[in-house]
């Protein structure tokens, strides 16, 4: 694999070293290590409750972890804020996919990044230009950008908010689920998308109980149990079966894989 | 599968969405105008215009700021309040000597900071702006009754009662000041990232954070917006009545969110019209004048504005989320 010799020369774009995260009680991230690495899709799979969602807002600057570290670009953080992450070009479609529904299509995708004109206007002709560019290169077909979001269907909706993350612009995007209220033609669509996008050099993480899915785009597929790593394989060296077995703890951490090196990538 | 459901609710809601409540307003406020005028000779002078339009002056500037609030998801109770004790800042700046421009500035800078606190303690502790903005309200209160001791202060300068009773041509400065907010304010509020974030913060507080702004500041920044047009609405009263009074700018809190809603905004935010509000302004402006001129007791204009009130609401409210059923 191309991304295999690519990731031997180049550092981690985002190293996860220790993290935990509690809520009161309950225990969601126990302990995360993990590199991404840029020009690799890595998939992050496993039962719900395991942590997924928390451990990619720990990285995307929502949640502030209680302990651990994160290290981006050599610097090392105790935690991001999610204007930080996306000036580090950290991008992420969040599972609730966070849009502001009463407002239009043009305004979602842009938020946070409205241009201006004068200094002082948001360039609202510009934004919707972009954006029709934009959901047009991405396939996701919506009548108008000047429709509101909650007007939309699901998997339009998804698409809106994916459009956002591309259009930040960043190194990084993360997709949380991005394709459970999408039809075949549609899912096909964003799975291509993220393949390109892991191909043209992105660090791409994606977060999938499809396992077909996570097959069909991934080069890496780590999985997550009760908030602690429990195996982490080159997608072409496991099989759909051995991963579920680390999904719900039938095969126990896969210690070979450690010694051989890879769990940590050295 | 949802698909065909999504798309039929999304046509009933476009279809309903098309009734702008702001043309409503229109309907009604002309209808209005054209019985008034014609059951009353009085009605369409200019000098009762006048009136009409300065009393409405006031609220459209304290309810511009409150459009501001409502559609960012909050609320602020303490507007009257804050009046109060703006109007009175002013008087006392202006009774220990200082120029009548710097008073008013202790007085929006009173109005201001009141609107900070406000909004420091929303964003920051996160409690509902129903409580705090309540709290702050008996505080502002308090204030002017104390620094006062509850004795009204009057008599000031010329150059500052212009400003309530002045005249430019045939207009009064309230006028001009609503005008010139109304028009700032409609680009900010839709064309600005500040407008921009204030109904995304109450659309979707969390996707705006998300989206790496700092909701806090801009939070914060409504309010502080807020309690300055409080401040000017104390300006106002106090030189028009040459009087501060502590206990000025009673229930104006009510009067001025009863317009917001009535103007097409909504109380859940996210969604927000300067115009509509400038609008309902006018409208309960002409109505109270109609009801005076119509000589219909006092307590029955309050009755009544209430109904209105509710009516406006149910139709704000409700019948979307009927249609969203459908
Ligand atoms: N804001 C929160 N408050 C309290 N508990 C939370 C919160 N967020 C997550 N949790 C808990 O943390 C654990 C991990 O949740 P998380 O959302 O990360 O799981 P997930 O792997 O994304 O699951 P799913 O596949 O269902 O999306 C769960 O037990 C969840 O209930
Ligand atoms: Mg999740």
């Amino acid at each position: 694999m191309p991304q295999n010799k690519d990731r031997a020369h180049n550092e981690p774009f985002i190293r996860v070293i220790n993290i935990r995260k509690s809520f009161g009680s309950v225990v969601a991230l126990d302990g995360v290590n993990l590199d991404f690495y840029r020009g690799e899709v890595t998939a992050i799979v496993g039962d719900n409750g395991a942590g997924k969602s928390t451990l990619i807002k720990v990285i995307s600057g929502v949640l502030s972890p209680d302990g651990g570290k994160l290290i981006v670009n050599r610097k090392s953080y105790n935690f991001l804020t999610p204007s930080q992450a996306i000036e580090l070009g950290i991008s992420t479609v969040y599972q609730d996919l966070a849009l502001v529904d009463c407002r239009d299509v043009a305004t979602n995708i842009f938020l946070g990044q409205e241009p201006l004109k004068a200094g002082l206007f948001v360039d609202k002709k510009k934004m919707n230009r972009e954006s029709e560019k934009l959901l047009n290169r991405l396939k996701v077909h919506i009548p108008s950008v000047t429709t509101a979001v909650e007007f939309l269907s699901g998997g339009q909706r998804q698409g809106v908010a994916v459009a956002r993350s591309i259009n930040q612009r960043g190194k990084m995007i993360i997709f949380d689920e991005p394709t459970a209220a999408m039809g075949v033609k549609e899912s096909a669509r964003v799975l291509e998308l993220i393949r390109s996008l892991g191909s043209d050099g992105f660090a791409v993480v994606v977060i999938s109980h499809n396992l077909h899915h996570v097959f069909s785009i991934s080069n890496r597929i780590c999985v997550l149990r009760n908030g602690r790593m429990a195996g982490d394989f080159r997608a072409e060296r496991t099989s759909p079966n051995e991963i579920v077995g680390y999904i719900t703890g039938t095969n126990e951490l896969n210690t070979e894989v450690v010694k051989r090196g890879i769990f940590n990538h050295a | 599968m949802h698909e065909s459901t999504l798309e039929e609710r999304a046509k009933v809601k476009r279809a309903l969405g098309n009734i702008s409540p702001q043309l409503l307003l229109i309907i009604i406020l002309t209808t209005m105008v054209i019985s008034l005028s014609l059951s009353s000779p009085f009605f369409l002078t200019w000098s009762n215009l006048r009136n009409i339009f300065d009393h409405s002056s006031l609220y459209i500037i304290l309810a511009i700021g409150m459009t501001f609030v409502i559609s960012s998801g909050g609320i602020d109770l303490s507007v009257g309040g804050v009046a109060a004790l703006s109007g009175v800042c002013m008087a006392v700046a202006m009774k220990s000597g200082l120029g009548v421009g710097a008073a008013i500035a202790v007085g929006l800078l009173a109005g201001g900071m009141i609107g900070a606190a406000n909004g420091a303690v929303i964003s920051r502790l996160k409690i509902n702006p129903f409580i705090v903005t309540l709290g702050f309200m008996s505080v502002s209160r308090g204030l002017a009754l104390i620094i006062t001791g509850g004795i009204p202060i009057y008599g000031f300068p010329r150059a500052f009662t212009w400003f309530g009773s002045g005249h430019v041509g045939p207009l009064n400065p309230p006028m001009l000041i609503a005008a010139f907010i109304a028009a700032a304010a409609a680009l900010a509020l839709n064309r600005t990232r500040f407008g921009y974030y204030t109904l995304a913060l109450g659309g979707n507080e969390e996707a705006l954070r998300r989206s790496g702004v700092s909701t806090r500041f801009f939070k914060t920044a409504v309010y502080i917006l807020c309690g300055t047009t409080a401040a000017l609405c104390g300006l106002i009263v106090t030189s028009r009545l040459n009087t501060a009074e502590p206990l000025a700018g009673w229930m104006l809190e009510m009067d001025s969110i009863a317009a917001v809603v009535l103007g097409g905004t909504s109380m859940k935010g996210g969604r927000g019209s300067i115009t509509g509000t400038v609008i309902a302004c006018l409208l309960l402006g002409v109505l109270r004048n109609g009801l005076v001129i119509l000589s219909i007791p006092a307590y029955y204009q309050q009755l009544l504005i209430g109904i209105i009130i509710l009516t406006a609401v149910v139709f704000a409210e409700v019948r979307p989320r009927k249609a969203l059923v459908i």
